[in-house]
């Protein structure tokens, strides 16, 4: 009786361990890429705020009957998904389709993790080449690009005409910066952005520093300390708050949303958001040094296909890329995260529809791959030193031409 | 059935042999499982030079200990030792004395004091986000509490969080808030065990109340004392999140702690530095254990004396 009792009590929990170190583990081979569930198909996506009623979660779900299978979703937060990727691809069980940021793909395409679309017969001939260029390391491609997004200067039409400034005047960044002066001395806070020490600090910062005429491969050129430069006296000045250090883009559009700012540089994901600020609005492009649009960064994710142990299953997940990415989802599927389409057929659909996202498709065309100019992953060594810079000039620990002269001896060192 | 199995062979036969190892077994594999392997694997990982590439498809190199004389050798790792160090010490200094005076305080039993000790205990009771998330609205330069406060008391504004004279003072001040009701409630139930008679003969005999303290309680308190504050150093050395919620580490790392330092090379970048990230784990590993084994020595002097 005893010992019957001691071997239920030691059994029992000996399984409850097991069963908890192989979720741990992954002891359950993968689902996803195993023959015995051939009709079952998994896709990974970066999109947490939608639930399965959505417009996305029900395109997934037809793509996956138009293809014959069924879909298994699972999102992650986009921060967590290079890591989860990498571990799933270490374990041999990475998903059929996984839709990352952009300038993660490299760095999953240098880990062996992703197929090519030359090894898939992806068709990419429809995309944008400066969207595309984002996904493209050694001249090979490795995923297609589901929409596009970049960053403009959204501005309070009311703090503007308060403070007399007319936004035509606007054009380079001396005329910029003498409109946040004034909008300062009628007693109105001038621009936020985000210069957070993380990738969002260096999206935020690269259309000053790629308008200034600067490159990534010398982050101490003259060109780069005139951007940073412009930054710090912002802050100086009084034209932008110091809380800036530590802004994600969302804290910066809550700055921006409470009515007492004149500028704020965020992207086209907060149109939703600007609707909703109770104030009018209007959007340009981030101005370049002596006129012009600057390019912008490209943002957005990629819809890729990871390698599988059965190679079999391309066929399958190529015709659900195929779909996704296909005319008249990718308008859906755009409207729905108010991204720009890649294609130019898709974005002269969206402007007919919605005039407003005009200045958003300029923006789009003009902008740059933070991965292009075949950096690739050393685009990761290049911005970590960038928003530290960004961060010791901004706080003052260092001038502009200290900082980025640090951030380039340690770039250099990456190599 | 004691009787009958002792006629068998012994107090320890082959049935209670396995019976022994039997209850050993899952204790043993959840230890191997959740505490030995994730040690190793860092170890693993700190010793070979891990690329995204490598940590798929395997091979990576190895190299011995220069991820160690890397990380050792990185300007950063000065700065961020000194931080911890600082952080570490002043966290401690605050919370063990404001912990013990409110626990002396509250130990007179007053009305309501139930209720108020309770109401301290709130900071230990909500998440980290949502703390540290509301220290970084309130310490905010332009908008936050604090600083109109001290614009009402005349004082100009201080850039609590964005410059780095001051970030570090800001999350240590957070972590002093957090760590108050710890301190308190040990301290608190120590006080608890001091026979109140004691202290009575000692107020007959004449002594003040600051010598009773002094040559009484304090020194009964002491073992309570030395537990509270091992235990608060080896918490304090690996936090994290206060400071990655309210600074990330910044502005010009100047609140990078070995904690935060690990968790950037890891994951705060897109391209992830799997094996310095893991060395400076480890090291932080070591660092706990030096004080942990701290604890255990004081732990066993507590049980001799």
């Amino acid at each position: 009786m005893k010992k019957r009792l001691v071997w239920r009590i030691i059994s029992g929990s000996t399984a409850a361990i097991a069963a908890v170190a192989c979720s741990a583990a992954g002891c359950s081979k993968d689902k996803a890429g195993g023959a015995e569930s051939a009709a079952s198909y998994a896709i990974w996506d970066p999109y947490p705020q939608f639930d399965n009623s959505s417009a996305w979660v029900q395109l997934l779900a037809r793509c996956g009957s138009d293809a014959g299978v069924t879909v298994k979703r699972t999102s992650f937060d986009t921060s967590d998904l290079t890591n989860k990727a990498l571990l799933a691809a270490q374990q041999g069980s990475s998903p059929d389709v996984l839709i990352v940021d952009n300038p993660v793909v490299s760095t999953l395409a240098d880990g062996g993790v992703l197929t090519t679309t030359d090894d898939t017969k992806i068709d990419t001939s429809a995309v944008q080449p400066n969207l595309l260029a984002a996904g493209q390391i050694g001249g090979k491609t490795y995923g297609i690009p589901i929409g596009a997004n970049t960053l403009a200067l959204y501005y309070n039409k009311a703090v503007l005409q308060g403070a007399g400034v007319d936004i035509a005047s606007v054009k380079d960044w001396p005329s910029l910066t003498e409109a946040l002066a004034r909008v300062v001395t009628s007693r109105h806070k001038g621009i936020t952005f985000a210069a957070i020490a993380s990738e969002e600090g260096s999206f935020q910062f690269l259309p000053w520093f790629w308008g200034a005429g600067a490159q990534l491969t010398a982050l101490d050129s003259p060109q780069a300390v005139s951007a940073l430069s412009l930054w710090v006296d912002w802050l100086k000045n009084g034209y932008a708050p110091s809380s800036v250090i530590n802004n994600t883009q969302t804290t910066s559009w809550q700055e921006f949303a409470t009515g007492q700012y004149a500028f704020a540089e965020n992207g086209t994901w907060q149109l939703g958001n600007a609707k909703k600020a109770g104030f009018e609005y209007g959007i340009i492009p981030i101005p370049g040094i002596s006129g012009g649009p600057a390019p912008a960064p490209t943002g957005g994710e990629f819809v890729t296909v990871p390698v599988q142990k059965h190679t079999e299953r391309y066929a399958t997940s190529v015709k659900l890329v195929a779909c996704l990415t296909r005319m008249d989802n990718s308008y859906t599927t755009d409207t729905t995260l108010t991204y720009i389409a890649p294609t130019r057929e898709v974005q002269a659909k969206q402007v007919a529809t919605t005039p407003e996202l005009k200045v958003w498709v300029d923006a789009v065309q003009a902008a740059k791959g933070r991965t292009s100019d075949n950096l690739g992953t050393r685009y990761p060594k290049i911005s970590q030193p960038l928003w530290t810079a960004m961060q010791a000039a901004l706080s003052g620990a260092k001038t502009p031409q200290d900082a980025l002269s640090a951030a380039q001896s340690t770039a250099a060192a990456a190599r | 059935m004691a009787s009958t199995r002792q006629r068998r062979g012994g107090p320890w036969g082959p049935w209670d042999q396995w019976q022994a190892w039997a209850f050993l077994a899952p204790v043993t594999l959840y230890l191997i499982v959740f505490y030995a392997y994730p040690l190793y694997r860092n170890l693993d990982l700190s010793l070979h030079d891990y690329t995204v590439r490598s940590f798929v498809q395997g091979g990576a190199r190895f190299t011995g200990l220069d991820n160690y004389r890397a990380v050792l050798g990185d300007p950063t790792f000065g700065l961020a030792l000194f931080h911890t160090a600082v952080f570490t010490v002043v966290s401690i200094a605050f919370q063990f004395a404001i912990g013990l005076a409110l626990a002396v305080f509250f130990r007179q039993h007053f009305r309501l004091s139930t209720t108020l000790r309770a109401l301290f205990l709130v900071p230990w009771l909500l998440p980290l986000i949502v703390s540290a998330s509301t220290w970084s609205w309130m310490l905010n330069s332009d908008s936050g509490v604090v600083n109109s406060v001290l614009h009402w008391l005349g004082v100009p504004p201080i850039n609590w969080l964005t410059s780095p004279a001051w970030s570090l003072v800001s999350v240590t001040i957070a972590n002093i808030w957090i760590g108050v009701p710890f301190n308190l409630v040990l301290l608190h139930s120590g006080l608890e065990t001091i026979p109140a008679s004691i202290e009575e003969a000692a107020a007959l005999d004449g002594a003040r109340p600051w010598q009773k303290f002094s040559y009484i309680t304090f020194p009964l308190l002491r073992p309570v004392a030395a537990v509270t504050l091992l235990l608060g150093l080896i918490y304090t050395l690996k936090v994290f999140d206060i400071i990655w919620i309210m600074t990330r580490g910044g502005p010009a790392e100047s609140t990078t702690t070995l904690a935060t330092w690990a968790y950037r090379l890891g994951f705060g970048n897109l391209l992830p530095a799997f094996s310095p990230g893991a060395t400076v784990g480890n090291l932080l590993i070591v660092l706990a254990l030096i004080f942990g084994l701290l604890y255990i020595r004081a732990q066993r002097t507590q049980y001799q004396s």
